[in-house]
């Protein structure tokens, strides 16, 4: 247990500074977006629709010490009931077209859909063949979409922010 | 017995590492089988190819990998009769293999289970897309087939089913597992969901652009896929590599090895109830991670291997401050190394969890860092090192409980090796250009290039079509062989600790499901 500890105490608090209006760098201005609009509770539900993984390993590193994301109010939850937010990655691959349409027709109105990384915005290197329908747009309605192979976990920060911005906006 | 003709028909292979083919009819397609189980071979690929606009006939290939060398065996079937006899009987793993081949391409075998494995319902029973006579661009409507899981009946038996879509931030497959008590009597895992088509898109790529898709198989192998995809061009074209691009290609590999081990080593963990971990391990990881964006600009250096070299070079002056980073995570992992040893509550749920008998291992043909754990003491960067491995040395890590903890360990193993390389590579590291451009294949070729990677040997075999196409391409990834030793693993095991057990393995979907 003592060494438990002692690593605690000595590593420290690996955050980036919690929002303050006067230590504002990009990812505390981020958060403090976050902070404001939903109030320390937005839930996500993450459905990967067919990606290569390299999107999920950017999602798993939101949850790491540095981005604090469970610190700004931002919860991956189990269930799409509990869910606001739908982030979903991969171009859609046929064989999870219909668990994909069901995971969106479960969440309670209102919701968002956020699709990260260059195949769920519009394919990426995979195209649309026999086993992929493309970008999530041609299987659900999408809010917003982050760029990037895969997109960093900044970025993806960046992608909640531009979604909460334009909550009110109808769905195109 | 090894039969004469293995060595009398056989023709050197392209490849990064030692190899031959071999042409076989039927029987010497068993008979090669038969010996190379003998003389303990792992099947490391199969896969089945339409040439009917070439012989009219369909080919289906073999991989083996023995200690020393790699062994392709060709059978070519008239397209009448698209037969070919079953690998099952001698490697079980043949199987989801055999059933991906007649999805994809219409051509069975005579043996082994028939269900459907890549198909969904996503493409018509009697459509073979991977048939040249298939459009790339034609798509269906999905008509859902249920599919028949195989029932466990009796007394007390009920039944967990899980996925595609799980708890948290995971691939997509289904598990079901039938259950007496707490304890699982049975696994079985479908897969497949995440299957993208990648051999057909293949055939629309260039060859000097195939390792921008090799490179997105399993992201969490990029390194691996790039390479291996480049390993088989750069052997078909002859062309050599200056020394500093294949350090760094190594660098990039040891640094994807040691990103993942620690993710996992986290991970795992967590899954048994230890947050301490997943907080450390992912705050080393993220320090790696973004190291290497500074360094190499890319956080998980996709698209680093290109054809004929690497994208980026590596400043004089990163070196340095590349060191001092690799010590400190030698320090930390040693110290959390000890954390994790002397933590009586984690120990209990790693030791004898999941546990995969040296035996079992190696009858179902278990490879890469889950069969190190289970006592198969292979890793290609040791038994057949490829450029600059038969430099740099690397020292074999394995155990022999087959059990979480014994993966852990293994991990961390290799994770201090790996640390070692790299500080190697840096430390001699040579001049020369960063890449060189491979002059265009001649059509017809076969190539193939095959790497460790973190979870075991990435293959791509590659075979060239006219003007720079891609005639077929095949990635493989060792979870096709490592998936079913989760279902044997979990036997006896309660099903709470399936999350941490499944964890232990880290398999790929994206990888499998291609």
């Amino acid at each position: 247990m003592f060494d438990i500890l002692s690593r605690i105490r000595r590593v420290g608090s690996l955050s980036e500074p919690l929002p303050s209006p006067d230590t504002d760098t990009e990812l505390t201005a981020i958060q403090r977006e976050l902070h404001a609009v939903f109030g320390r509770a937005l839930c996500i539900r993450h459905v990967d629709a067919g990606s290569c993984n390299g999107c999920e390993l950017e999602i798993h590193a939101l949850s790491n010490p540095y981005y604090n994301l469970e610190g700004a109010g931002i919860r991956f939850v189990a269930s799409p009931r509990h869910a606001d937010l739908l982030l979903v990655t991969g171009p859609v691959s046929v064989n999870m077209e219909d668990a994909l349409r069901q995971t969106y027709e479960a969440m309670p109105e209102p919701k968002w859909v956020l699709a990260v990384g260059d195949c769920g915005a519009c394919g990426g290197v995979f195209n649309t063949n026999y086993a992929v329908r493309g970008p999530i747009s041609e299987v659900i309605p999408v809010d917003a979409v982050v760029n990037g192979c895969p997109p960093s976990p900044l970025a993806i920060l960046r992608g909640l922010v531009y979604i909460t911005r334009h909550l009110d906006r109808p769905r195109p | 017995m090894w039969p004469d003709f293995l060595d009398s028909e056989s023709v050197p292979l392209r490849s990064n590492v030692a190899g031959c083919r071999v042409l076989a009819d039927a029987h010497h397609w068993t008979a090669a089988a038969d010996a190379l189980r003998e003389a303990g071979a792992s099947l490391l690929s199969l896969w089945g190819s339409d040439d009917r606009d070439v012989d009219r006939c369909f080919r289906i290939r073999a991989a083996y990998l023995l200690p020393d060398r790699v062994l392709v065996i060709e059978h070519a079937m008239p397209a009448e009769r698209a037969v070919y006899p079953s690998l099952v009987p001698g490697f079980p793993v043949a199987d989801r293999m055999q059933r991906a081949v007649h999805d994809l391409l219409g051509i069975r075998a005579d043996g082994g289970d028939t269900r459907p494995w890549l198909r969904h319902g996503g493409w018509p029973e009697k459509v073979f897309p991977l048939r040249r006579d298939v459009s790339s661009a034609q798509t269906y409507p999905i008509v859902s087939v249920p599919y028949p899981f195989v029932p466990v009946i009796g007394e007390g038996v009920h039944e967990v089913a899980v996925g595609p879509v799980h708890a948290g931030v995971i691939e997509p497959g289904r598990f079901h597992i039938s259950v007496v008590g707490e304890k699982a009597l049975r696994l079985e895992e479908r897969l497949g969901y995440t299957h993208k088509g990648v051999a057909k898109r293949f055939e629309s790529f260039a060859q000097r652009d195939g390792h921008r898709l090799a490179a997105r198989v399993s992201g969490d192998s990029t390194v691996a896929f790039g390479w291996a995809y480049c390993a088989a061009l750069e052997s078909i074209t002859a062309t050599t590599l200056s020394p500093r691009a294949v350090a760094l290609r190594a660098l990039a590999l040891e640094r994807e090895r040691i990103a993942n081990h620690l993710g996992d080593l986290g991970a795992i963990g967590n899954d048994a109830g230890f947050g301490f971990g997943l907080t450390q391990f992912s705050s080393l990881k993220e320090q790696l991670l973004r190291h290497n964006s500074e360094v190499f600009g890319q956080r998980y250096l996709f698209d680093f291997v290109v054809p004929g070299g690497v994208a980026c070079d590596l400043s004089v002056r990163a070196i340095p401050t590349l060191l001092d980073k690799i010590a400190m995570l030698e320090r930390a992992v040693h110290e959390l190394r000890s954390i994790y040893a002397n933590h009586e509550g984690l120990q209990d749920r790693f030791l004898g969890a999941g546990r995969l008998t040296p035996d079992q291992a190696q009858t179902l043909g278990a490879i890469g860092l889950a069969a190190r754990a289970s006592g198969i003491a292979r890793d290609l960067r040791v038994d057949q090192p490829w450029t600059p491995y038969d430099n740099l040395a690397p020292v074999l890590a394995t155990r022999t409980e087959g059990d979480v903890a014994a993966r852990v360990q293994l991990r961390f193993d290799e994770t201090l090796e790996s640390l070692r390389l790299c500080r190697q590579l840096l430390d001699t590291l040579p001049q020369g250009e960063l890449c060189a451009e491979p002059p265009m294949a001649p059509a017809g070729q076969l190539g193939l290039g095959l790497i460790e990677g973190w979870r075991g040997p990435v293959m791509v075999a590659l075979e060239t079509g006219p003007e720079g196409r891609i005639r077929r391409c095949h990635p493989h990834d060792p979870s096709w062989q490592n998936w079913p030793l989760i279902e044997v693993a979990l036997l006896g095991n309660i099903v709470p600790d399936f999350p941490l057990i499944n964890k232990s393995f880290n398999l790929s979907y994206s990888g499998h499901d291609g």
